[in-house]
């Protein structure tokens, strides 16, 4: 059971670049992954798109898909309705390497400068440690993120405030908290979170929770938490003076 | 070719691929001091081991203390049918605990037991609970733990980036030529020591749980620079398979579905795997199912394992048979039922990334009704031949671990062993390659220009044929002729059509640019997936027995005088070239080892 629909998709680099409408015979349950597949394999081989895992697990197929930021991947062409022509463009927070593909290097740069993960010493007898289920559930919600970079591209401080030297974005935000609330770390990462990754350009307005595919909850579980942690130590003035007299976070 | 379309970079140590054997490579390298270069095809953290599910093997013994590395090499062994390089297997066994808990204290977050230490899940072939596992998404927190750590320890990453040729020069190994995706650009890297970690080869087939990446590059450019390959004919096809809709067929299933308890049916409604329980395993395996559900149920000291969990060969054929004798489903699976053995709150819990990847593909929910599954291309057990303890080829200078690496997993590997084996032997490549370091011998530059030559010509001919109905076509002979079963007339006919294949990927052409060229980059892949699925062919064609995940209709038994015998290739001259070798008998302290679990 075949039926044709209609794509249009952004061809073109980050100079120029048009919408070009074409055709598929799309099958059952496709996604419009395979729309753009079946485009690229039969009509235009050199048209350009990531991909790897093809279930939504490597984050590596991002687009906007009507506007929408999603996963190519994971969006069934059955979602559209047979008459509705399907648009197709490249993320706007990034720039345009070629037709889909954007350059989203800047996020590996962000990920360099969160710092390191850091243990405290093994308490364990055999040299290891103890954590229990119930504390590495919180962190474990983090470690889902496939780094799709979705929230980066909806986020408006980065979308259409294009802040990226000032604010590290709610998927780096997601990293730092992943080590942030490990049972086990011993870094202090609150003034690089108040300072150079300006946590506080985040207002709260929840877009990155509402696209991510993986349903981290972003704000409430990442965000917010940090953003209490950084307040906590600047503005409490008993743990100020702890840290004045100790040189250690209270 | 003009000199300002090449960049040059001179480092100690060249890892290519980045997934988990890549990482770990690269990380010990550069632990050892060596400057490391880690070249990836896809961007950072994306590669395969992602996909990843079930967890890591290791004797840890948190769950079960029975369990020490001697039963984990007994079971490694006899799941891969005794051809296993037993001298890997033993090593494997010895240090995959110390790699978990390393990888623990960078920062992985391992589901824990009630008392606080790393749970362990119950997993096809393996005697006790014995794989260290966050629920079903393993492989994506042990390749962000290995990202992470990278990136603080002063490697390069040369992402999107893929190699196209090795250059060996007197003898060693003198550096590689690749293209960067983004802009078609070249890039040469000068060194003395290259650790291939560039996975399998599973694109080479049409129904595969592998991505785009999967053309067995790494295969194809050791034997290209005269390493010997061993073991193809061994390719894993994984039992549980998406089959509906046809877009998502192949999609792997994580076999940790079957380890949470979930069971395997025919249309019939049958419990098939009872009536295909191996002579090798009689006595390890429920009988009934009473005593299946009562060991899912935990209580695992009187009752044994259900049959579901037997190795992934045994479990593929006989999917394959229920299917052919007319039980299957009508989209040609059979039916994993995991939603009558357990709540809809632990499936959720212990599956997420299967509960969300049925539901958002195939619209079912498997807290309901059961999976439509089937087998799919998933492993490849053969590779570059290598010395067990530094990974080394038999090209001095180059080395290969992980899925690109051959010889420890024998006729079939269990699951849960290839994330361990990635961390074991990367960090062994990694560590040795180090060593190695030196100054590297000269590459010719007609040698490179050469190379670029060849990789560019298919833009001089733009009315050649398309490269994606060129790979196509190859999958289809490979699906065809060289799947889970495979006779003298099939393989013989894949090489014919394997021969044709070579001269249309000579004419096959791309039009537009250089900058990120997907027609470009798959008629450079079509090289490689030539290369291998001649090797599996021929090797295949060699191997008149079955063993394993090699299975001859036409050879049906095994032939134990074949157990320990190994089918080499290599390249002499222009010719793929085929021979048999003996391994070294197991020592007789570990062949009691083996004897003592029977």
């Amino acid at each position: 059971m075949t039926e044709q629909r209609r794509l249009r998709l952004f061809r073109g680099t980050r100079e120029r670049g048009e919408l070009k409408e074409y055709q598929v015979a799309a099958g059952e349950g496709m996604v419009v992954l395979d729309a753009v597949h079946m485009i690229q394999a039969e009509q235009a081989p050199d048209l350009a798109v990531r991909w790897n895992c093809k279930a939504g697990k490597c984050g590596s197929c991002s687009a906007e898909i009507n506007g929408k930021p999603k996963l190519m991947c994971m969006t069934r062409m059955s979602d559209y309705a047979p008459d509705e022509t399907i648009t197709v463009t490249p993320m706007k927070a990034f720039p345009v390497i070629k037709d889909l593909v954007t350059d989203v290097s800047w996020n590996y740069e962000v990920n360099k400068r969160i710092p390191a993960f850091q243990p405290r010493k093994p308490d364990a007898p055999d040299g290891t440690w103890r954590m229990y289920q119930f504390e590495v559930e919180r962190p474990q919600e983090f470690r889902k993120c496939i780094e799709c970079f979705l929230c980066q591209d909806v986020c408006h401080v980065l979308r259409t405030h294009e802040k990226h030297e000032q604010f590290m974005g709610p998927a780096m935000l997601v990293r730092a908290a992943v080590y942030e609330m490990h049972p086990l770390d011993a870094a202090d990462r609150r003034d690089y979170l108040r300072h150079d990754g300006g946590i506080g350009y985040c207002n709260i307005t929840k877009c990155c929770t509402e696209v991510c595919p993986e349903s981290i909850t972003i704000t409430d579980n990442a965000i917010i938490p940090l953003k209490e942690r950084v307040v906590d130590a600047n503005y409490d003035p008993l743990a100020a003076l702890w840290r004045k007299v100790t040189g250690k976070a209270p | 070719m003009a000199a300002s379309d090449l960049r040059s970079h001179s480092y100690d140590v060249v890892v290519i691929g980045a997934g988990g054997a890549g990482l770990r490579a690269a990380i010990e390298a550069s632990a050892q001091k060596a400057k490391v270069a880690l070249v990836c095809k896809s961007l950072l953290g994306k590669a395969h081991t992602v996909m990843a599910e079930g967890g890591a093997a290791a004797a840890l013994g948190n769950v079960m203390g029975e369990d020490n590395w001697r039963v984990h090499f007994r079971d490694t062994m006899r799941g891969g049918k005794m051809h296993n390089n037993w001298r890997m297997a033993q090593i494997h066994a010895q240090e995959a605990p110390a790699r978990i808990n390393e990888l623990e204290a960078w920062g992985a977050l391992f589901d824990r037991t009630p008392d606080g230490r790393i749970n362990q899940r119950p997993f096809g072939g393996h005697t006790y609970s014995r794989l260290a596992h966050v629920g079903d998404r393993t492989g994506l927190e042990m390749i962000r733990v290995l990202q992470d750590k990278s990136v603080h320890s002063g490697i390069d990453v040369h992402m999107e980036c893929t190699i196209v040729k090795l250059f060996v020069v007197g003898g060693k190994i003198a550096g590689a030529l690749g293209y960067f995706r983004e802009t078609g650009r070249f890039v040469l890297f000068k060194t003395g020591a290259i650790v291939l970690a560039t996975g399998g080869i599973g694109k080479a087939w049409q129904i595969t749980s592998n991505s785009w990446e999967y053309t067995g590059d790494g295969h194809a450019l050791a034997y290209e620079a005269g390493a010997e390959l061993i073991d193809m004919e061994f390719v894993q096809f994984h039992p549980t398979g998406m089959v509906w809709p046809p877009s998502v067929r192949g999609i792997l299933v994580t076999e940790g579905v079957r380890g949470e308890g979930g069971v395997l049916k025919n249309s019939q409604g049958e419990r098939f795997m009872f009536r295909y329980m191996p002579d090798m395993f009689k006595g390890d395996f429920a009988e009934t199912e009473a005593e299946s559900d009562a060991w899912v149920k935990g209580d695992r000291k009187k009752n044994r394992r259900p049959p579901e969990l037997l190795t992934r060969d045994v479990v593929s054929k006989a999917i394959v048979k229920e299917i052919a004798e007319g039980r299957g489903t009508e989209h040609g699976g059979v039916l994993l039922d995991i939603a009558s053995k357990q709540s809809a709150d632990l499936i959720k819990k212990k599956l997420p990334s299967m509960y969300h990847q049925f539901k958002e593909l195939a619209q079912v929910d498997i807290t309901k009704d059961p999976m439509e599954i089937g087998p799919t291309t998933h492993y490849m057990m053969g590779g570059v031949k290598v010395d067990a303890e530094t990974q080394e080829s038999t090209v001095p200078g180059l080395y290969a671990a992980g899925e690109v690496g051959g010889g420890m997993h024998g006729a079939n590997r269990l699951g849960g062993n290839s994330l361990s084996d990635l961390l074991v032997f990367g960090r062994r490549a990694g560590q040795y390659a180090a060593e190695k370091r030196g100054t590297p011998p000269r590459i010719p530059d007609a040698d490179v220009d050469i190379a670029m030559q060849e990789a560019l010509a298919p833009f001089d001919r733009a009315d050649g044929e398309n490269p994606f109905a060129a790979q196509s076509a190859l999958q289809a002979v490979m699906q065809r002729h060289a799947g889970i079963i495979r006779d003298r007339q099939g393989l013989e006919t894949a090489l014919a059509e394997l021969d044709k294949l070579k001269v249309r990927a000579l004419e096959a052409g791309v039009t537009g640019s250089r900058e990120y060229n997907p027609g470009w980059h798959t008629a450079i892949d079509l090289r490689s997936l030539l290369v291998v699925s001649e090797a599996t062919a021929r090797a295949a064609l060699e191997r008149t027995e079955s063993r394993g995940a090699h299975t001859r209709s036409d050879y049906p038994d095994s032939d134990e005088k074949q157990a320990r015998e190994q089918i080499v290739i290599k390249k002499e001259g222009a010719r793929m070239t085929v021979r048999r070798e003996t391994q070294p008998p197991l020592p007789a302290d570990l062949m009691t080892l083996i004897k003592e679990g029977k």
